[in-house]
């Protein structure tokens, strides 16, 4: 389960927000209510472009509590790998793609008095599901929205509508800046600040909050780890006399149990040490995901956790 | 098949018994003949049919009977169920997990009618039909968590996570085996393990925290952990220790098959959605040492693995001065042949006991 439970979905809504901004509406295929979540949540983007797949996390936005559908806002990234120009293009309503359960690597602090919540541009997002989550249970929030122009503010005029009192939007182009300091200053006891923008906002928020004696885990930021599945490699056992392709979204075990290897496993999350393999001959990097080995073993190279490691290079040969 | 639920008691007289269906479906929990601690873990994603691991929930014939038990504990000792107010979200969480997994698992015993935010809940077992507003703690007579784990087996420990680190913010905890929320409340997941000899040094809880701070929604993880209890005693807590600890001084050759019991936890661990925080249900299972040796296989390793673990566990474990009359007792179904692999009971292959 290298990418975690799926869900297969169906494009219902795509609606162009500006030059930059694509909203998306899934619904679950099988019609049946799609998971809850928390605010703050992504959800992983699996594409089928020709012969590859592309995986991309996206911040699920839509309310929490509404299992009906899904929204995610995707922003146009001429520079990046790819999957959202790909979205952008290729991808329209009544498609069906596959994406995962929800994941929050960005949950708020369910004890905090106050959230402070400072956003960047399409790091608006992962805002919108939180603040439809604590209006849900009358928490207190605030939110510092920075955007380039006005017409690259996505959903502002919704959240300045619905929120005037604790929306505030500042325009780039107008020479507004958000006022850190005096801002961090003014908060009650038991504020927590969440930042998610651009990776130079984010490295200025925590500065300066550490700078102003905040403790470090009342400031969170989103951090996107990169979907777990990589490249496709090949791997020959040397004890089955098998070759074996490792596919891009499948793990090397779940490739040895596709090809009728009996691996052991127990926990396939790279932390029992039940998978570990010797490595015959490895030709290339082995990107070692695992808790389990130590960084002395890692380096060495010798062994790998097939349930959630993988390999980029010529050649890998295990003794399986 | 319908659980014929037995009407029975875990303190004074200990009327607890298991049937044959219980002693067979008993998670055993050494798969060879050693034990050493490890960070066995595992998916939880069913299990054989009938095996305690096949539902979400077990539900056995011991239900009823351990609802009242932990009622009668909760009377006396309100602290056993404690709930840090920012937990209120992940117990509505565990309250709807609990529901929704038991209505579809046993759609004979419970039923979940939901429209809208009106839910009605009927439990059969335990005469209980109420109608509530989900998400509303006005509505219910307890606390969500409160409310759904005094119809559940097992102890329950609600878990919030953050700063990369699990943290003992809320639980339901009457069946434990000899340790207190009341104290770990508030604490880490390093912190509430400081006592664990030799896992800590081993690496254990580095990597098993790694893992559980990974769970994710829909893909529930389980373990089993075990330890040794004097009559079939389901609250062995610190608060109690002068009421039970004493009993392990009553043990006798001859009443030691009757009374001691090998004390098995099934473990699993849900992702919960609204609150991101994370459940885990400790669910106990006793059985007495006479019908474990009934399975030939459970005898013979039973022995071998009493007699094997490292003192520092089986002090632990609180079974240190008994070991040696337990395995005067073990050794008798210990006849020396091997054992199969893995923790099933194989009774239809494993070679009866041979001895004289
Ligand atoms: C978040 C979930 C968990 C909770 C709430 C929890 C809680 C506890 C508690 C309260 C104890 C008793 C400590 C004492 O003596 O006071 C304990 C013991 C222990 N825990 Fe955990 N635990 C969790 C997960 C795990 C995991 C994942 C592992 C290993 C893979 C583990 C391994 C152990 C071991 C080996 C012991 C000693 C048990 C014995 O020998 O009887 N725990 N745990
Ligand atoms: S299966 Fe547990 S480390 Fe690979």
């Amino acid at each position: 389960m290298s990418g975690g439970e799926k869900i297969a979905v169906r494009v219902t809504e795509k609606t162009p927000l500006n030059d930059l901004v694509t909203r998306f509406r899934f619904e679950a295929v099988d019609g049946r209510p799609l998971p809850t979540f928390s605010g703050g949540a992504h959800t992983v983007v699996e594409m089928k472009d020709g012969d590859r797949n592309r995986l991309n996390p996206y911040s699920l936005m839509s309310d929490p509590f509404d299992r009906g559908s899904y929204t995610i806002s995707v922003r146009r990234d001429d520079a990046g790998r790819g999957g959202s120009k790909f979205l952008h293009s290729a991808v329209d309503v009544g498609d069906e793609i596959t994406i995962s359960y929800p994941v929050n690597l960005f949950s708020l602090d369910l004890r905090a008095r106050k959230h402070l919540m400072l956003a960047g541009g399409i790091g608006i997002t992962p805002f919108l599901a939180q603040i439809k989550q604590l209006d849900r249970s009358h928490g207190h929030w605030e939110l510092h929205y920075s955007v380039r122009t006005e017409s690259l503010g996505s959903y502002v005029a919704e959240l300045t509508a619905e929120h005037p009192n604790d929306v505030h939007v500042y325009y780039d182009d107008r020479g507004q800046r958000i006022d850190l300091d005096a801002l961090l200053r003014g908060q009650p006891l038991g504020t927590h600040v969440y930042v998610c923008g651009p990776k130079g906002m984010i490295d200025w928020v925590h500065r300066t909050a550490e700078a102003r004696g905040w403790p470090a885990e009342a400031v969170h930021s989103e951090e996107f780890l990169a979907p777990e599945p990589g490249k496709a490699f090949t791997v020959e056992l040397t004890q089955a006399g098998k070759t074996v392709e490792v596919g891009e979204t499948e793990s090397l075990l779940e490739a040895l149990e596709r090809v009728g290897e009996d691996p052991p496993y127990l926990c396939r999350g790279g932390a029992c040490g039940q998978c570990e393999t010797a490595v015959v001959s490895a030709d290339g990097t082995i990107l070692h995901r695992d808790h389990w080995l130590t960084e002395e073993e890692k380096a060495a190279g010798a062994k790998i956790m097939p349930c959630v490691s993988r390999f980029e290079g010529t050649s890998l040969v295990l003794d399986r | 098949m319908t659980i014929q639920f037995r009407d029975e008691t875990f303190r004074d007289d200990y009327t607890f018994r298991n049937s044959r269906w219980a002693i067979e479906r008993f998670p055993f929990p050494f798969h060879e003949d050693s034990f050493m601690y490890s960070v066995n873990m595992e998916q939880h994603r069913g299990g054989p049919a009938g095996s305690v691991y096949e539902k979400r929930f077990d539900v056995d014939e011991h239900y009823v009977s351990e609802m009242r038990d932990r009622a009668l504990v909760l009377a006396e000792d309100p602290l056993r169920c404690q709930s840090l107010p920012h937990m209120t979200l992940a117990g509505w969480d565990l309250l709807e997990l609990i529901m929704v997994a038991k209505s579809e698992d046993y759609p004979d015993l419970f039923q979940l009618h939901r429209d809208g935010d009106r839910w009605r809940w009927v439990n059969r077992p335990l005469g209980i039909d109420d109608t509530f507003t989900f998400l509303d703690d006005t509505t219910l007579p307890h606390g969500p968590m409160e409310y759904i784990t005094r119809q559940t087996q097992g102890d329950f420990c609600v878990l919030d996570q953050r700063d990369d680190n699990l943290w003992m913010d809320a639980g339901m905890v009457t069946t434990q085996a000899d340790w207190s929320l009341d104290f770990d409340l508030g604490m880490n997941f390093f912190e509430w393990h400081a006592p664990v000899p030799k896992a800590h040094e081993m690496g254990i809880f580095q990597r098993a925290l790694k893992f559980l701070l990974n769970i994710q929604q829909g893909a529930p993880a389980r373990r089993l952990n075990w330890t040794m209890t004097v009559n079939p005693l389901l609250d062995t807590s610190p608060e109690n220790y002068h009421r039970w600890g004493i009993q392990k001084t009553t043990l006798t050759p001859e009443n030691i098959g009757r009374k001691q019991h090998l004390r098995v936890e099934l473990q699993t661990f849900f992702r919960l959605p609204r609150s991101n925080a994370l459940v885990f249900p400790i669910r106990c299972y006793l059985c007495s040492f006479e019908d474990l040796t009934t399975v030939s296989k459970w005898g013979r390793r039973l022995h071998r693995v009493v007699r094997d673990l490292p003192v520092e566990l089986a002090t632990y474990k609180g079974f240190v001065d008994n070991r040696p009359m337990m395995l005067d007792y073990l050794s008798q179904f210990d006849d020396g042949l091997p054992t199969s692999p893995g923790i099933w009971p194989d009774l239809e292959t494993e070679p009866p006991l041979r001895m004289g």
